[in-house]
This record gives C-alpha cells, structure tokens and sequence, in this order.
C-alpha cells in the first residue's frame, strides 16, 4: 500500500485561472493533468505539493486541428486520443506509433501528451519509494547529495524516458507553454535540457498549452521504434525516432534522428547529413548510419538494464528505424 | 494543512454515491475503504500492475493513481457493476468455465478491461485480445486460458445478439 501525501486538489477551467492558482500557492503547489507520472512520485515522496491544480477540465487545451498551417495537438490530450486520432494518423504515423506504445493501455486512456514532454526523469536510484532511498543515504535528484549511478560529480543523469519528444524533435514541433506573464513559443529540441534533476526549460509556473507540427513535416518519411523488457507497461529503455525527405529516385534530401531513454534529454544524432545527404538509404548507407549513431551515445547504469547492452541495442534500433523509412 | 475529510460525489455501478474522504484518496481508496467496494483490488498501487482497473466513461483506468476527486462527475464502474439481477456477465461464465482464475486477484481489473473490449467488438481477433489486456499482469496463469475465456465470452454474445435475446 502506497498512500498519497495530503494535498488540496482544484479544478480549475481555464489556463488563467489554473495560473492564477498557482500564483497563489506558489512552491506548495503543482499542476496534474494524466496524474500518471506524478501521482506514482508523489506516492514514493519524491515531490509532495499540498495543493494539486488539476488541468484535465479545462477546455482550451484539449482539441486536434490544423490551424495557421500546423497540427495543433491540445497538451491535455490523451496518448489514446493522439494515437488514434484519424489525423495524426495519416500525417504524422511515427507520432502515432509513439504515442500509442507508451506504457499500456489504462496508462495511455489518463496520460496526457503534454504530461509525456513534462514526464520526470528516471533512475535506478530515484524511482523508488522513500525507504528504499533512504536505506541509500538518498541520492542527488532528490533529498541526497551522492548520484549513485556516476559516484563522482554533481550532474544528475536520469534518463529523459518520454516516447513522444523524441518524434516530435524529428518533425520539427514547436511547443506553447503559458505562464502568469503571458505565453512563449520553443522548438521542442530548446525545450529539454542536459539537467536529470530538472529537464525541461518550462518553469513550475508555466503549463504546456499545445504542441505544433509544420504540416510541412508531414511529406517526411517517418519511423520509431523502441526498446523495453516487456512490449507493455515498461518504460523505454531506448527509443529511435528518425525522418527523412526522400526523392522519387531515392535521394535523400534531408534525414534527421532522435535517440532517447539513455541520458537526461533526448539525442539528436549529428554526422548524419554528411553520410547521407545526396546518396540514396541503401544496406551500405543504413550501417554507416547505425555505426555514426552507435559512436554518440554513451548510456551509464542509470535504468535497471545494463547499459552495455542498452548501447549495443543502439545501432540495432537505428538500422531498424531506417529500414522502416526505405519500405515507407 | 488541509480540513481531513470532504463529501465527493460518485456515479458507481450507477448509483450515485456520496462517500467522505480525505482530499487526497485515490479513487480506489474511496472505492475500497469508503463505499466497501473491495472488488478493485490493490497490487502495485503505483499503477503498474492494473488489478485496480475500472471503467471510467467507458475507457479502463487505473483507480490507484486517479485522484478521487478527479473521478467526480464521471460514471464509474467497478467488477461489481459487470454482472446484473439475471445473472453473471459472460466473461465471468467463461473465466470460471475455462478456469482463466488461478489465485483472481487480477481477475477484476482483467474482466474490467476485457468488458470494455467486447463492448467494442464481440469478435476479437488474438491480437486485439492481447492488446486490451496488456496493461494488466497475471503472474499465475501464463494468460493463455484468459484469452481463451475473452474470446468464447465474444462467441456467447454474437450468439445471443444473433437470437435477439439476452439469455443470461
């Protein structure tokens, strides 16, 4: 039996009173909407806000449309609902395929996906209940002083384990977020940073309102694929996202690739235009591709399976995802 | 520190319910040890394992992590709403005939899941069965009797869909 530390919860049912709420509570306060990320953490101590502001009533972030030449996909959306919405469907499949694999299905009918851009890092150390880290001395994300993963240093390395960003990072996705002084605009690749204790660029105060896809993005080839224990409920271990603009005769244009679950924000993969920009994805191409990718990424025991092997895996999912572009 | 208990209202089985709770309680809190609803059952309670599963407007939905007050105004149901006055709900026929419970204390959440799927499709392909129910986990069964039982549940209801009438 896992008990919820005591909180208020408020239902607001609009952005500017939900951030007028949190206004008023400040540090005491968080906002929930899927809840599925945040009331697990909340269960084993790792935040205890006492008043919860609950953004799943409020009508203006929900809604899928096209509007002013992007798709607009409302942040309290549920990944059930972006993954089988008609219109992400056809123009984003990979973003689709994503969503639709997140944990398993009751998770995916709560969790939101603007609650999957805010999911908190993850860590052997850290996912645990409150005993457990402090049988530990507790470590550096929380309550600690030591990350038990590096021994060494002051960087937290949880790992970004979302399967959406990484997606959303391929096709270019802007993010809305709306705070007490009004709203700003990031690319999705600006939103996270390299902190595992605190990844994202929103502030407490600020709320996800929307993520925006150019439909431009919608003519790339698109794939995803990833790694975890068991095919539900787990979360990624790795996950591969990659887009590309190919010609009719198979010159590729333009290719792009997001690795995550590794370290404390999603990877772009670099070095890839170079190998591919001009040539067509033949065999020869796609390992040369899987072999760049496999030379970045430098996974450590962050996630309960071995990080060898997780590296391993890396080139593996890469070749993959790539093969699903060139039948695509 | 907020005041210990608030009156929430809850549509179960569809009855309306008023249950006094500490604002913090989950759902399944409320469930279990406010309205004595033990049918949902408590595993991981971190929403992994899905024996809490209910059916929340339709959608299974994990109970431990749904903030009660969060459920306010939705119609819920819960393992004991499955069966009605004439009998038990034929997924609970076919559990007990093909012995798809070993020690059952996953059965609710599973039946709650495979309810929501028979009501979208009485003939499920494996696959689909397989999909409905992998957010659930049986560490008895190996899973293979329950699907079985899912899909002869499915057969039953075409049938009686097919006679026109409810035979229960």
């Amino acid at each position: 039996m896992l008990r919820l530390p005591p909180f208020s919860y408020h239902k607001p049912s609009s952005v500017a009173e939900a951030t007028g709420l949190m206004d008023q509570y400040a540090e005491e306060a968080m906002y929930v909407a899927g809840g599925t990320d945040l009331i697990p953490n909340m269960k084993h101590r790792l935040f205890e806000p006492t008043h919860l502001i609950a953004l799943k009533s409020v009508t203006e972030l929900s809604g899928i449309r096209e509007e002013n030449g992007d798709l607009r996909i409302g942040s309290a959306e549920t990944l059930a609902e972006v993954a089988g919405h008609p219109e992400v469907q056809k123009l984003f499949p990979a973003l689709a395929d994503a969503a639709g694999h997140v944990a398993g299905p009751q998770l995916r009918n709560a969790g939101t996906i603007g609650g999957n851009l805010c999911l908190d890092t993850r860590c052997t150390y850290y996912n645990q209940t409150s005993f457990w880290r402090g049988a530990l001395g507790y470590c550096l994300k929380k309550d600690g002083t030591v990350c038990h993963v590096t021994n060494v240093g002051k960087k937290c390395v949880a790992a970004h384990s979302a399967d959406t960003p990484p997606v959303l990072m391929t096709l270019g996705a802007m993010v809305t977020l709306a705070g007490p002084d009004g709203e700003r605009r990031l690319p999705i690749e600006e939103f996270f940073i390299t902190d595992g204790i605190y990844n994202t660029r929103r502030t407490p105060v600020e709320i996800v309102t929307e993520i925006r896809i150019p439909l431009g993005a919608a003519s790339r080839r698109q794939a995803y694929a990833k790694l975890r224990q068991r095919k539900s409920i787990d979360f990624p271990l790795l996950t591969v996202a990659v887009s590309a603009d190919i010609e009719g005769n198979g010159t590729v244009q333009s290719i792009n690739g997001v690795v995550t679950a590794l370290g404390a924000r999603p990877r772009a993969l670099s070095g890839w235009d170079d190998l591919a920009v001009g040539g067509t994805l033949d065999a020869d191409m796609i390992d040369e591709l899987a072999e760049r990718a496999h030379e970045q990424c430098h996974p450590l025991e962050n996630l309960i399976v071995d990080a060898d092997w997780r590296r391993a895996m890396v080139p593996v999912y890469v070749r993959r995802v790539l093969e699903k572009l060139r039948i695509t | 520190m907020p005041a210990v208990t608030q009156i929430v209202r809850l549509t179960v089985n569809g009855d309306l319910r008023e249950v006094g709770v500490p604002m913090h309680f989950t759902l399944l809190e409320a469930l279990r040890y406010g309205l004595g609803l033990t049918g949902s059952k408590q595993g991981c309670d971190k929403g992994d394992c899905g024996a809490c599963t209910v059916i929340l407007d339709g959608r299974p939905t994990l109970s431990c992590i749904t903030p009660v007050f969060e459920a306010e105004g939705h119609a819920i149901v819960t393992v004991e709403g499955l069966a009605d006055v004439e009998g038990p709900h034929p997924l609970q026929d076919a559990f007990d005939l093909h012995g798809a419970a070993q020690c059952g204390f996953c059965t609710p959440g599973i039946l709650c899941s495979a309810a929501v799927l028979l009501e979208k499709t009485t003939s499920p392909s494996r696959t689909e069965i397989k999909e409905a129910l992998s957010g659930n986990l049986c560490r008895c069964t190996g899973y293979s009797k329950i699907y079985d039982a899912v899909a002869s549940a499915g057969q039953r209801l075409q049938v009686e869909a097919q006679l026109g009438e409810s035979g229960r």
